[in-house]
């Protein structure tokens, strides 16, 4: 293992009771990436990623987080870290100031806590108790008390999830910089445009395992496929099996519900022989769209399902 | 907001290790958060600090000593020789004389307006109605019957007497202030401990911190020296004004009395740990303190004696570790009890100390 990575994990399994949260997961993090697991609901990240923050221990695997191991180096690994937990509730009649005061004082050396404040922009909130603040409000608290020990690497466990589209931008943008400023970040998220926008690169998580692991776009050209057609049948669906199946330019078919996904080389080709194809098998649409291809597309082609469906 | 307005002073200071600010103690920081949730928290601060006083005022008020009590007897107004009667008693000023109809008198003694009735009276016999298992109407017979008895001519044969002599220490509020004092320890022990434990555990927030290098002894401490602090002003605030608006007496050695309520407020802390060191919910919490508190509220002596409950369960009720607070407070206060007298309480407490903290560590789930 390399001490030019932050974090190395290797066939690390976890189970509870009759459940297999994480089933052989590999993971190589590069120091200064930000690295993203993304994958739907329960597929094993939040269990990945705090076996990670040695917030709880594995059954079977191999972690090394910053050259060090968490059964060996426990305290000296707390203070390079930063960690923002899921659900965590700050105490409500506490300031923002008061709480990251607080967690200042935990670790050696770190920020001004005033610094943190500005950087998560919290300024106006500065003086404000916890109770008062907005979901995005707290998200960002949440990252600033993860920031207070001048973390060399950051976990942030579903950063966006629950918050107003404006407050997703917002945290995006702290990220954005963070990553910027040379900080080594590991998310998990299950929205793909978020692991997209912020991810330099992204494991796809599924029951347990990292089924795919490449840079966003890297990901997305592995599909082969220059855009993505979506045809909602008007009538006809269940007669529809395998009509696409010889169309020209077509690389592959989905269907869920009454609706085909196409995988096609070229849109401005591809699109002309669909509806020839629809055409002569007597099937009316309601509605036709296309875009290139995203995340989902390859996590739907990975595992047959949307990364929203449970 | 983008990235490009995020002010760059900032943006070097937290993200340049190198620069940084100084560390701030973190027990001390602990300690202030918890200072800064207990006192934004107005009913945290009504159960700890008034409600005692209040319960003290009311008790006081309602058990004050009063003027010696006076015995209020009925006369039958058609019986024969009550004007007598009147007449015989009307110098002792322990007794007062109602007169009454044939009607009233009956009802009169049921409900208590009047302890005893003087159906009749003349030279050779008289007739008194009370029931005996009042302490008060047999006490009226007493005094009913020694008057008329002098006033038909009856000399004692011994001459009597009497110093009256009032104690302080012998009234209720006497013995109900430690009580409460005690009580409080428990209270806010087990309750300012255990709720927040479980609260901060439910909100995930356990699980964060030691996410951080804070050290773990330094989390539980600071709700101890929060406590302790507390614990100090509690008992200065009940027992000033127990001495000064009640004239409860101190009677024992302030050092004896500190001991014994630092003892109080630590044990009944670490019971409170025990509850929380593996509940996750305020509900589950709320039940077992409940449990742990009911049966020590109605044994322990707080509001009446202990002694009250039967032989069978007093060992149970002795090793109560509210009994021995209690026991020991008032021994201090009321008896000025010293430290020989006082080991046996103290060892119980002391073992109920040591028991519950290392379940509690032994115990404690940090998530």
């Amino acid at each position: 293992m390399s001490g030019q990575l932050a974090l190395e994990v290797r066939a690390l399994r976890k189970t509870f009771g009759p459940v297999t949260a994480v089933d052989g997961l590999d993971l190589d993090v590069r120091r200064g990436e930000c690295f993203g697991l993304l994958g739907p609901n329960g597929a094993g990240k939040t269990t990945t990623i705090e076996i990670c923050e040695g917030l709880l221990e594995a059954d079977s695997g191999d972690v090394l987080v910053l050259g060090q191991r968490w059964d060996r180096d426990q305290r000296a690994l707390r203070e390079r870290l930063g960690i923002q937990l899921q659900e965590t509730q700050f105490s409500e009649k506490v300031t923002v100031l008061e709480t990251i005061t607080l967690f200042r004082s935990f670790y050696r050396n770190g920020p001004a806590p005033d610094d943190v404040i500005r950087l998560v922009q919290l300024d106006e909130k500065k003086s404000a108790r916890v109770g008062t603040l907005s979901g995005g409000q707290k998200q960002r608290l949440s990252v600033a008390c993860a920031l207070a020990g001048d973390p060399e690497l950051l976990f942030l466990d579903e950063p966006t999830t629950g918050l107003d589209p404006q407050s997703r931008r917002q945290l995006w943008d702290l990220v954005e910089h963070l990553r910027a400023a040379g900080r080594t970040v590991v998310l998990t998220t299950h929205y793909m445009d978020e692991a997209e926008r912020l991810c330099d690169r992204v494991a796809i998580v599924d029951y347990g395992r990292a089924i795919a692991l490449d840079t966003p776009r890297g990901l997305i050209r592995s599909l082969g496929a220059g855009h993505v057609v979506e045809v909602e049948l008007a009538n006809g669906a269940e007669a529809s099996d395998g009509i696409f199946s010889a169309t020209p330019g077509v690389l592959s078919t989905r269907m869920h519900g009454r609706t085909w996904t196409l995988q096609v080389s070229a849109a401005h080709e591809a699109v002309p022989a669909v509806l020839r194809t629809l055409e002569a098998g007597g099937f009316a649409m309601t509605e036709l769209r296309t875009h290139t291809p995203t995340l989902e597309d390859v996590f739907v082609s990975l595992t047959g399902r949307h990364l929203r469906e449970q | 907001m983008t990235s490009n307005t995020l002010p760059s002073g900032a943006t070097s200071s937290a993200d340049t290790p190198s620069r940084g600010s100084a560390r701030l103690n973190p027990l001390a920081q602990l300690t202030l958060t918890r200072f800064r949730e207990f006192v934004r928290e107005p009913e945290a601060v009504f159960w700890t600090f008034v409600f005692p006083l209040l319960l003290a005022s009311g008790l006081g008020l309602a058990f004050r000593s009063r003027p010696v009590e006076v015995v209020k007897v009925g006369v039958l107004s058609s019986a024969p020789g009550a004007e007598a009667v009147r007449a015989a008693l009307a110098s002792d000023s322990t007794i007062q004389i109602v007169m009454l109809e044939d009607s009233a008198a009956g009802n009169a003694l049921r409900i208590g307006t009047v302890a005893l009735i003087i159906a009749s009276n003349d030279a050779q016999s008289a007739e008194y109605r009370f029931d005996v298992a009042r302490s008060e109407a047999r006490t009226a017979r007493l005094i009913v019957d020694g008057a008329l008895q002098r006033a038909r001519g009856r000399q004692d044969p011994v001459t009597v007497n009497e110093s009256i002599v009032s104690e302080r220490g012998s009234r209720y509020i006497d013995f109900v202030l430690p009580g409460l004092l005690s009580m409080n320890l428990m209270g806010s022990g087990m309750w300012g401990i255990g709720f927040s434990i479980v609260d901060a555990r439910r909100k995930k927030l356990l699980k964060r911190f030691v996410a951080t290098p804070m050290q773990r002894h330094h989390y539980l401490a600071s709700f101890l020296l929060l406590r302790l602090g507390l614990m100090v002003v509690e008992v200065s605030v009940i027992t000033l004004f127990g001495v000064f608006a009640f004239g409860v007496p101190m009677r024992g050695s302030l050092i004896a009395f500190a001991v014994a309520c630092l003892l109080g407020a630590l044990v009944f802390g670490s019971l409170g740990l025990l509850v929380a060191s593996r509940v996750r919910t305020i509900e589950a919490a709320s039940g077992f303190m409940n449990l742990l508190m009911l049966p020590m509220w109605v044994a322990s002596g707080v509001f009446f004696s202990a002694g009250n409950f039967p032989d069978a369960i007093q060992p149970v009720i002795q090793a109560l570790p509210l009994t021995a607070v209690v026991d020991s407070v008032r021994g201090i206060m009321l008896q000025g009890l010293g430290w020989t007298a006082l080991a046996p309480e103290f060892a119980i407490v002391v073992t109920w100390l040591v028991l519950s903290f290392g379940f509690a560590l032994r115990f404690f789930r940090w998530r």
